[in-house]
């Protein structure tokens, strides 16, 4: 089996949940829209995020039962994975289909740990640690240890939607989303089954990850602007985010009848330390010479869908790398229509990509540094510059009509 | 050179052991075989309130002085021991590089209380609300670096020079066996000629245990620490929560015997499927433990009857050890071959099991002996295998399957053998 020739890799389906909507019509409309997804700066002030759009989890968590076994992240991750089943419409795959999972952590119990550290407030160490224990014993929901694992997301989808392949949860920030395409396409090619489900979830409104991305100087204070235009006060913007592809063997969606949205062409990983002597650039650049993308010429601008997130590091050695490759490109920041969404920002940049060369999209510009785009590209660079580690590319191809 | 599948034949060449039985291989595989508990009285913070104050730790050089380590520098430090000491044996990576990636099985990492209790300090006398707390934190770089997933493997692939980007991942208490089983592949596949597989946990802190407690996972046996581990025994009443890490230097066989190096043994198989029936138990039917199993055996292309050893997930819960009696008998029938735990004496120490478990595989078949299963005074009449009681066993053996089975349906097989003839 192993022995076989690389199989081609496509998308069959693809599942986004985002601030702009769920589904294949608000996300095709979120990437022709000339503003971003709706933006809520008052919530979670002083950082704006992307929030939440109205979901009947019903839809795809049939049982209110399960619905409790999970907090919102682990229920985004559902509910978005049944999306992109549907999708590819490949309820009938689920028995042998891989699961490849980009997780954070889950979430913790806000108003337990207030009351805790104002319980101990003032004490003595001893004496705080002996009362930790007490109020942790009592207050802590034994549910809540499940809904917090990182694995659990998979067990949650092996549960509600019956995939019980392979099942890997990846985890490291962006690196996460964009290393679980590459060993799912990578399995897939090989011969190891034939149909696989990767992506991840992100809930932007939680104060325990905004507490953590802000120690690390990671977000954006104030107002929206666009991922290249935020030099007065650098920053992501989080998005809620819930982004699962479907991806299968050439073979066998063309045996089952199956439309294929693009061809994963490539999947590239690297991870630059970004010490004193940067590193990032060059590590995209080795990551680049992986790829085979065509050469293009300098009236042909090379189409870029850029994960930028809007601090300013990854920004300026994005940019460093996309000069280094000597032509032009026309960029296009997901970040700038659905937020940053950490594991699942590279599976969503994917999604978008797929999307666009499936139906033949233009967005247009959100602000200077997208140039025009003259006709819909056949293919894309699609890149993961991680908020604080890696640099992550992926070539996305247009699949023709008669192999389609 | 090639397996049975056309693929390269992937060679064990290094293996570093932590664990609460001491630093080192030589020093774990002694006291394993003298049938030594490591399960202690907790000592590392106060235990009142805890239903259960036992568990398996690794006290560090690092903390003998000074507040215990948080889970990110406890895992860190004990995943960078285990990799020197499986590449020195290796005799790869002196230089800086290591011809191959990193596949780090690790536990979920996050703030933990000391940060959090560091924060409100700062904002005393005012309330510690979650939006205070998240300004309080701004420019805590340090805070970040240490409740980043990516920090651990960063740290080690720039220690250690891997290849990519490192890979960190976890399956619950089949992350170990993941790591491993990542690492087969990419070689498999022809990606790497090398990969370094490591599992490692150190997450013996407050929280983490009542968390297991709330789950009535944990044995609350507190009067008798060295005892409360008893996998397959009949008063076994849930695991021990313990803390370690093992590395393994996987190479394809090509690569290993081109530059002379000493073959400790084969990754011969991996198998693993997952279990859709609920998030912390396994179907009744045993259907994807045993699926995972034989998937394991098939991938090596062995049968049943080639096994010589399992080494059990045994975690002396009574759910695990009756299902994993189920299985054997669905799997190897009349004939089973005989079974045992290290988490007997060890605990278990969650995301490193896996991979802890295949180094104590691989030293099996070197010494022809198998572990025991300690704690091993009353049988359980459910429990109808060989387990290897109380005393190791000499014994011959060939292929080793080991087992990791996780919360969320997470179940991983892997077969070890001997260097091939």
């Amino acid at each position: 089996m192993p022995a076989s020739p690389a199989q081609e890799i496509w998308i069959t389906g693809i599942g986004l949940v985002s601030a702009a909507g769920e589904g294949r019509a608000a996300h095709r409309a979120a990437l022709l829209a000339t503003t971003p997804a709706p933006v809520d700066t008052t919530s979670h002030a002083p950082f704006p995020l992307h929030p939440a759009p109205p979901l009947e989890l019903d839809r795809q968590i049939p049982k209110k039962g399960d619905q409790r076994q999970m907090e919102p992240w682990q229920r985004l991750g559902t509910y978005a994975a049944g999306l992109a089943l549907d999708d590819a419409g490949a309820r009938g795959l689920v028995g042998e289909m891989d699961l490849l999972i980009a997780a954070g952590g889950g979430e913790r119990d806000l108003a337990l740990d207030e009351s805790v550290l104002a319980a101990l407030a003032g004490l003595p160490a001893a004496e705080a640690a002996t009362r930790l224990n007490e109020l942790l014993a009592g207050g802590l929901r034994p549910t809540l240890f499940l809904a917090q694992l990182s694995n659990l997301l998979a067990g949650n989808i092996s549960i509600v939607h019956g995939v019980t392949g392979a099942s890997r949860t990846l985890m490291g920030e962006e690196q996460a989303g964009a290393d679980a395409v590459r060993i799912a396409a990578a399995r897939l090619a090989e011969g190891r089954g034939r149909i696989a489900l990767v992506g991840g979830a992100f809930v932007a409104a939680r104060w325990d990850l905004l507490l953590l991305y802000h120690a690390g100087g990671l977000l954006r204070q104030g107002g929206f602007a666009p991922v290249f235009s935020r030099a007065e006060a650098p920053g992501a913007i989080p998005g809620l985010l819930g982004a699962f592809l479907v991806l299968e063997t050439g073979e066998s969606a063309r045996a089952r009848g199956a439309r294929g949205l693009a061809r994963i062409a490539g999947v590239a990983c690297e991870q630059a330390r970004r010490d004193a002597r940067g590193g990032s650039a060059e590590a995209a650049a080795r990551a680049f010479a992986r790829l085979a993308l065509p050469k293009g010429s300098q009236q042909e601008p090379l189409a870029v869908l850029s994960g930028a997130t809007g601090i300013a590091a990854p920004a300026a050695a994005e940019a460093a790398f996309l000069a280094g490759l000597g032509r032009p490109v026309a960029l296009r920041a997901a970040g700038s229509r659905l937020g940053w969404g950490a594991e699942a920002t590279f599976p969503a940049s994917l999604a978008l990509g797929a999307l666009m060369l499936a139906e033949g999209l233009v967005p247009p510009p959100l602000e200077a540094a997208e140039a025009p785009l003259a006709a819909a590209p056949r293919d894309l660079l699609v890149t993961g510059f991680g908020a604080w580690r890696g640099e992550a590319l992926a070539h996305l191809q247009a699949i023709g009509e008669t192999q389609a | 050179m090639r397996d049975h599948l056309g693929r390269p034949i992937v060679a064990v060449t290094g293996l570093g052991l932590v664990t609460p039985l001491g630093f080192g291989v030589a020093r774990n595989w002694a006291a394993l075989l003298a049938g030594t508990s490591g399960i202690r009285r907790i000592t590392r913070f106060p235990t009142d309130h805890l239903r259960t104050t036992i568990a398996g730790t690794v006290d560090l050089p690092e903390e003998a002085e000074g507040p215990p380590l948080t889970a990110t520098p406890r895992v860190m430090r004990m995943a960078e021991m285990v990799a020197e000491e499986a590449l020195a044996q290796a005799g790869l990576g002196g230089d800086g590089r290591f011809p191959g990636p990193l596949m780090l099985g690790m536990p979920p990492v996050e703030v933990e209380w000391p940060h959090r209790l560091a924060l409100a300090a700062k904002l005393a006398p005012a309330a510690a609300r979650y939006p205070a707390l998240a300004g309080a934190a701004g420019g805590w770089d340090a805070l970040y670096a240490q409740a980043a997933f990516a920090t651990v493997g960063e740290h080690l692939a720039a220690r250690f020079g891997t290849e990519g980007a490192p890979i960190a991942l976890t399956t619950a208490c089949a992350t170990g066996a993941s790591a491993i089983q990542l690492g087969v592949e990419a070689i498999q596949r022809g990606e790497a000629s090398a990969a370094l597989a490591i599992g490692a946990d150190g997450t013996v802190q407050p929280e983490a245990l009542i968390r297991f407690s709330l789950l009535s996972a944990l044995s609350t046996r507190n009067d008798d620490p060295a005892g409360a581990s008893r996998p397959f025994e009949k008063h076994r009443a849930g695991f021990v929560m313990s803390e370690g890490a093992a590395c393994l230097v996987l190479e394809s066989l090509e690569h290993a015997t081109a530059r002379g190096a000493a073959i400790l043994g084969v990754l011969r198989g991996c198998g693993e499927k997952s279990d859709s029936f609920h998030r912390t138990r396994s179907n009744p039917d045993g259907s994807a433990v045993i699926r995972a199993m034989r998937n394991a055996i098939e991938d090596a292309g062995l049968t049943p009857g080639d096994i010589s050893y399992v080494n059990a997930h045994g975690t002396g819960t009574p759910e695990n050890d009756k299902m994993e009696n189920l299985a054997m008998r669905a799997v190897f029938g009349a004939d089973a071959p005989p079974i045992s735990s290290n988490k007997s004496m060890i605990g278990h120490t969650l995301s490193a099991s896996g991979a802890i478990e295949a180094a104590f595989s691989l030293l099996a078949i070197r010494d022809q002996i198998l572990p025991p299963t300690i704690n091993h005074a009353e049988p359980d009449p459910a429990i109808t295998l060989d387990v290897v009681p109380n005393v190791a066993r000499p014994a011959a053996v060939r292929h080793v399957l080991s087992n990791s089975f996780g919360f969320g349906g997470q179940n991983v097989c892997l077969v070890l053998s001997g260097e091939p003839a």
